[in-house]
């Protein structure tokens, strides 16, 4: 294992410098997760349409590839012209080729992960195309010249204070105005500018029907509708996973979407496009990026039931209290743990650890992904692939050794009390990190089993 | 009905009251307790951290300790979880089985097996529940705030018995505290941090106690309340069950 690679514990030990801030992110987002709370239990039924909505995920890994040719094809037949790509590298061309085409060097684009799982913006920025994220926290953390912290509240980890000095610089606003309504306005006059003058539109696709060939993309801003209805060409930009059968089926996770994402009933806008209006150019480009690949694995298939909602964010312990940027991959969190080992297993190993496996994720995850479970067996994977350091290899096989006697595992039982004990600097110290911010257990002088030996064992 | 008892193995060096007192009050509730005297540990620590391949040892160790008991019980979620989830064994599959669906944590053994409706037990404190995330999400001892289901908690009923003690109610009920197995030192700076967090939410409602059904979480909290010079102790459930 290489110790030089970004490290979430590192990072979260950064993060955990401003105790205040991390305060502030956990309640912030803590505040989301109880808005998810009220929401899931207004309606009755909520644990039956998580189930509904798990099974027909099922049904799609199934038979993806069925659902997707009948998607192409329907899609086609509508006049959206579908392109597939394999890797990043082969999405990012495919989308500068298109660019290119129509001649333009300013485009718009609404709130994708999967373009930022492929670095678009940055891909496009150096071909010499200027790229505007126009949903609002995605314009914020892209003025910031950084990464979402969190795949649906992108600049979740900035306040109103911050942005107000941040769109001073960059938006010419009067230095100290933080006023939320006043920035709102500044930022819709500045990306209007933008709107009125990008003739290409990229947006991403929430579910893509395969029975109409239509796309369905959420926001709340409107800003992707705004793009693509001004725009002369509309990118869509899709995983291979978000395809859903039926029409019909949206009922179930429109419902699911946004209730477990930000606690509303449903997002402000859930636009359908299912044909290029008189005049405009219409592409989807479908993408894989190792999807396929996941998709045989039995062990972590699940996760591409995956609708990007959040919610396993926002309840994440940890997530809460290290931040997004800890997670030093495109989709961070608990998710973002179980799908980016898959993309990279070396630069993401740490990412697995990250978790106390408590298990809320799970049980807030709308299509019912065993997270927390697959959280587990990445570790496993990435142990067997050598991606562990040699200190922590040690330590374990020790461990074993030791827990595979029990004569020994007494005898070093009652010898590591007596150095508690009598040697406490031995273990009190810089060196172990339980101590410096926790006490060490009280050693007792004897153990259970010696306790029992004397008082049970010779009829008591 | 044969009981084996089933000791976590930091509980049995760090914690020998609470083994104790477990072990009382299964016999108080007239069973026949048995403490295999070769039991090490069951494993987790190791697989937790990536290396299930190497709780072999472990596994084969616990069966010839456990195998011939009616039930196993042991006052720990997270082991008991553990064993339920990951004890395999290629040489004795059977047995292996066998003891997952027979091992119980003890608050769901005196609810769901014993049925105890009755506790005579005294302790007049303000207590909070501290709901270990293993326990109650993994053997779901009670019912987990993210769903939508009717709520219900062992523990928590168990403890309403208590004659003279007082529940308080969290501001999070059931958040993890960050102790986490290896996560406690390899994350040590968000660990602490949730610690510190659960510990504040217990100061918060005026508790006396601390109480939970994982000596691992209590120690963590422990830690954190000892190093802050706190007067809030921290008591595993059996331990109180067993009081007066």
């Amino acid at each position: 294992m290489n110790d030089t690679l970004k490290n979430h514990a590192t990072l979260a030990e950064k993060f955990n410098r401003d105790i205040p801030r991390v305060d502030w992110h956990d309640k912030t987002l803590w505040f989301v997760r109880e808005k998810r709370d009220k929401a899931a239990n207004q309606i009755p039924d909520w644990e039956k349409l998580r189930e509904t909505a798990s099974q027909i995920k099922n049904n799609v890994l199934s038979n993806l590839h069925d659902y997707l040719v009948e998607f192409e094809n329907n899609a086609q037949q509508n006049g959206i012209t579908v392109h597939w790509a394999s890797t990043p590298k082969e999405h990012n061309e495919i989308v500068h080729r298109i660019i290119q085409q129509h001649g333009v060097e300013h485009i718009v684009k609404s709130k994708s992960m999967l373009t930022e799982e492929c670095g678009l913006n940055e891909y496009l920025e150096h071909q010499g195309i200027e790229v505007v994220d126009t949903d609002l926290g995605e314009r914020i953390v892209q003025l910031a010249g950084e990464p979402p912290s969190h795949i649906v509240l992108p600049c979740i980890h900035w306040k109103k204070e911050e942005i107000g000095e941040l769109f001073h610089q960059h938006l010419g606003t009067p230095k100290g105005n933080a006023d939320p309504q006043f920035l709102t306005s500044a930022a819709r006059a500045h990306l209007r500018e933008h709107f009125l003058h990008s003739k290409v539109a990229i947006t991403g696709v929430n579910f893509a029907v395969a029975e109409t060939g239509e796309f369905v993309v959420c926001t709340n801003e409107g800003n992707a509708d705004l793009g693509v209805q001004l725009a002369d060409v509309h990118i869509a930009c899709m995983g291979i996973e978000k395809i859903i059968p039926q029409r019909k089926h949206l009922g179930i996770f429109l419902r699911l979407l946004a209730r477990s994402a930000t606690g509303q009933p449903i997002t402000t806008y859930s636009s359908h496009f299912q044909k290029p209006r008189a005049g405009q150019e219409m592409h989807i480009v479908l993408v894989d990026n190792g999807r396929s690949e996941r998709l045989g694995s039995e062990d972590f298939r699940n996760a591409l039931k995956c609708i990007r909602c959040g919610a396993c964010f926002n309840t994440c312990p940890v997530y809460r209290r290290s931040g997004g940027h800890s997670y030093h991959t495109a989709v961070a969190g608990p998710i973002g743990s179980i799908l980016a080992p898959a993309l990279d297993m070396e630069k993401n190993a740490d990412l697995p650890f990250a978790s106390t496996l408590c298990g809320s994720c799970t049980n807030v995850c709308p299509v019912k992904i065993d997270i927390h479970d697959q959280l587990y067996k990445w570790r496993q994977v990435l142990v067997k692939n050598g991606h562990v350091t040699r200190g922590k290899k040690f330590s374990m096989m020790s461990m074993r050794f030791l827990l595979s006697h029990s004569s020994l595992y007494n005898f070093s039982g009652t010898l590591g009390r007596w150095v508690m004990r009598n040697l406490p600097s031995l273990v009190n110290n810089k060196f172990n990190p339980w101590y410096k911010q926790r006490e060490m257990p009280q050693a007792p002088a004897q153990s259970f089993r010696s306790w029992y030996l004397k008082n049970k064992q010779h009829g008591k | 009905m044969n009981i084996g008892l089933f000791i976590p193995c930091y509980v049995d060096q760090f914690y020998p009251h609470v083994a104790i007192a477990t072990l009382q009050l299964l016999e108080k509730s007239g069973l026949k307790v048995s403490y295999p005297l070769q039991q090490t540990c069951c494993g987790q620590p190791m697989a937790n951290s990536g290396f299930e391949h190497l709780t072999n040892p472990c596994s084969t160790n616990f069966i010839e300790n456990f195998s011939t008991f009616d039930y196993i019980v042991c006052p720990s979620g997270s082991c008991t979880l553990h064993i339920k989830d990951h004890l395999h064994d290629e040489k004795h599959p059977v047995e292996a089985a066998s003891i997952r669906k027979k091992v119980y944590e003890l608050t769901e053994f005196l609810t769901d097996v014993i049925q105890l409706k009755k506790i005579k037990a005294r302790f007049p404190h303000k207590v909070g529940l501290h709901q270990s995330c293993h326990g109650q999400r993994g053997l779901k001892l009670s019912q987990m705030s993210e769903l939508v289901a009717p709520a219900f908690s062992k523990p928590e009923s168990l403890l309403q018995m208590v004659n003279g003690l007082e529940l308080v109610t969290l501001d999070r009920k059931d958040e993890c505290c960050g102790f986490g197995g290896t996560f406690c030192v390899n994350e040590e700076a968000v660990s602490v941090k949730m610690g510190k967090d659960r510990v504040a939410d217990h100061i918060r409602q005026g508790v006396d106690y601390i109480t939970g059904g994982d000596m691992s979480c209590l120690m963590h909290l422990d830690g954190i309340l000892r190093r802050q010079k706190s007067s809030v102790k921290t008591i595993h459930i059996a331990e109180i069950l067993n009081a007066g």
